[in-house]
């Protein structure tokens, strides 16, 4: 067979981010959270951490998705938890993925990220790390994070820039009192050698009980979104903001929910979910301990069928913004009581907070299970007020972000801006 | 507008040992464990030619073997720029 003439004017398949609506042979970006355990008590926690679940699965149970993850070809996985570095066997389980082909980026508050352990760290390729912090000053950190754990982060980072660990990655969820720090975290990460990660704020866990205070007003989207595209060229973003694209243009990344089909969790006890936002059982696809494993649940189950399926867009199909968004985040709908195929709660025409209105909220689903730790003073929302500060005016255009595997793809819509020459050809796609 | 990225189509290359290539319906994902990105191959014959590299002389050679015309070559010889430009591929010694 020739090929002579262009894929790009032949047309025959699909454009890519249809066919990852579909579904792929095996997620591209798989979240484990290792351990319910963690010392702090984050009041946004999205998976209600705090005491370890004694159905935990064992190290040889780990082992065998890690098998099957190798397998699959699932090229990394993202582990966080809780605090997974507080499982025994942490660093056991990070060396056997690594010696199967399985990269590791985990997610920690920081707290077992020693001097000896960052040069450990250093030394591995096929391991990343990723520190969280949500305030660029101890006070707004530890407002939301806990006390002293601003100290504890950036002793983590410390150490790490001593053991020469360049482009490790400091991870912030963006809230009502942090987003007017974006410059302050950017300069931050610099001073470390670290690589920005900005998150959205999901109303999961125990996010749902501290979303409404927590979650930027639209003023602030609105600053986050002119910062992102001015100053966002080297900050990743786990394609998280594409319910902001309406604003002017998508910004990098999928800019489609990849729950099931391209992106699902395991959390400790084994359970698949959707995404990671999602531990509920409306969206419990199985469990690794099933009969084919994990393989066998990414593959057959029922939910994610339905999430590959094609969607009606419900309510937002006549917006003409939906082909940019297309209707936000799941997870965010859902545990703020809005109908799935509605609009995101931070739409940002208004539709979400005028649907918001509406929601009784005492019915509103709550998350399936929770490890807070109990008594007082953990897991308690603590009180907030610090108000934002101003960000800067737009200056250029964001560009690709590298962190998320499904960034530099371009948002899905003949109305949409076209494929950049250059950097995404008809042949291949770099992130 | 986007200049012409430098590739040697005449050259000899392959892909790098920390590359990992999974095929897909649509192409096939490719993961650089060192650089930790992924890239996108959007059909199969691109897949045909990355992974054929390192049995052909040069990269040419490659694109024929897997059956790409001469109209179609301009194309995938941007393709192989941007994967040498990510270090997926490399020129072999």
């Amino acid at each position: 067979m020739t090929t002579d003439t262009l894929p790009a004017q032949t047309a025959k398949v699909p454009r890519l981010v249809e066919q990852f609506e579909q579904g792929l042979a095996a997620p591209i970006c798989l979240t484990w959270e290792l351990t319910y355990a963690c010392n702090l008590a984050c009041v946004h926690c999205l998976s209600s951490s705090g005491r370890r679940d004694p159905r935990e699965l064992t190290t040889a149970e780990c082992k065998e998705v890690i098998d099957t993850l190798e397998r699959m070809q699932v090229f990394y996985v993202n582990i966080g938890g809780g605090e997974p570095t507080v499982r025994p066997d942490f660093w056991e389980l990070v060396d056997y993925a690594t010696a199967h082909h399985v990269g590791v980026k985990f997610s920690t508050n920081g707290i077992k990220i020693d001097s000896e352990v960052a040069q450990r760290l250093a030394g591995s390729d096929y391991v990343d790390v990723q520190i969280s912090l949500d305030g660029a000053t101890a006070e707004v950190n530890d407002a939301v994070r806990g006390a002293g754990s601003y100290a504890t982060a950036l002793r983590a980072m410390a150490n790490l820039k001593a053991a020469g660990f360049r482009g490790f990655k400091l991870s912030v969820v963006i809230t009502r009192h942090n987003v007017g720090q974006l410059d302050d975290f950017k300069a931050l990460a610099d001073s470390y050698g670290a690589q920005l990660r900005l998150t959205r704020l999901r109303p999961s866990g125990r996010g749902a009980d501290t979303w409404h205070e927590l979650h930027p007003t639209a003023e602030q989207q609105r600053q986050l979104y002119d910062w992102l595209v001015a100053r966002g060229e080297q900050v990743l973003t786990g394609d998280s903001f594409f319910h902001l694209a309406p604003y002017g243009g998508a910004l990098t990344g999928l800019n489609l929910c990849g729950a099931g089909r391209v992106v699902c969790l395991i959390d400790p006890v084994g359970d698949v979910y959707a995404c990671p936002f999602a531990i509920h059982e409306e969206f419990l696809a199985g469990s690794v301990r099933q009969p084919g494993g994990f393989a066998a649940v990414w593959r057959d189950a029922e939910l994610f069928a339905e999430l590959r399926s094609p969607t009606s867009g419900g309510a937002c199909q006549s917006c003409q913004f939906f082909d940019s968004c297309r209707g936000g985040c799941m997870a965010a709908k859902f545990f703020t009581g809005l109908p799935l195929d509605g609009p995101d709660p931070e739409c940002v025409q208004g539709y979400g907070a005028r649907a918001l209105q509406t929601v009784d909220t005492s019915a509103t689903p709550r998350p399936a299970l929770d490890h807070s730790h109990r008594g007082a003073g953990h897991g308690k929302p603590v009180p907030v007020s610090i108000g934002p500060r101003p960000v800067g005016p737009p200056q250029m255009p964001a560009r690709e972000c590298d962190e998320n595997p499904l960034a530099g793809l371009v948002r899905p819509g003949a109305s949409g801006p076209p494929e950049a020459p250059g950097r995404i050809g008809p042949l291949i796609q770099r992130t | 507008m986007s200049t012409e990225p430098q590739f040697d189509l005449d050259r000899p290359w392959r892909l790098d040992d920390r590359v990992a290539v999974r095929p897909e319906p649509f192409g096939a994902l490719l993961y650089h464990f060192g650089t930790r990105r992924l890239s996108f191959l959007k059909n199969a014959t691109v897949l045909t030619v990355v992974q054929s590299l390192a049995e052909h002389p040069t990269a040419r050679s490659a694109c024929t073997a897997a059956g790409v015309g001469d109209r179609a070559l301009p194309a995938y010889r941007r393709a192989l720029a941007t994967l040498a430009e990510s270090q997926m591929i490399k020129e072999r010694a």
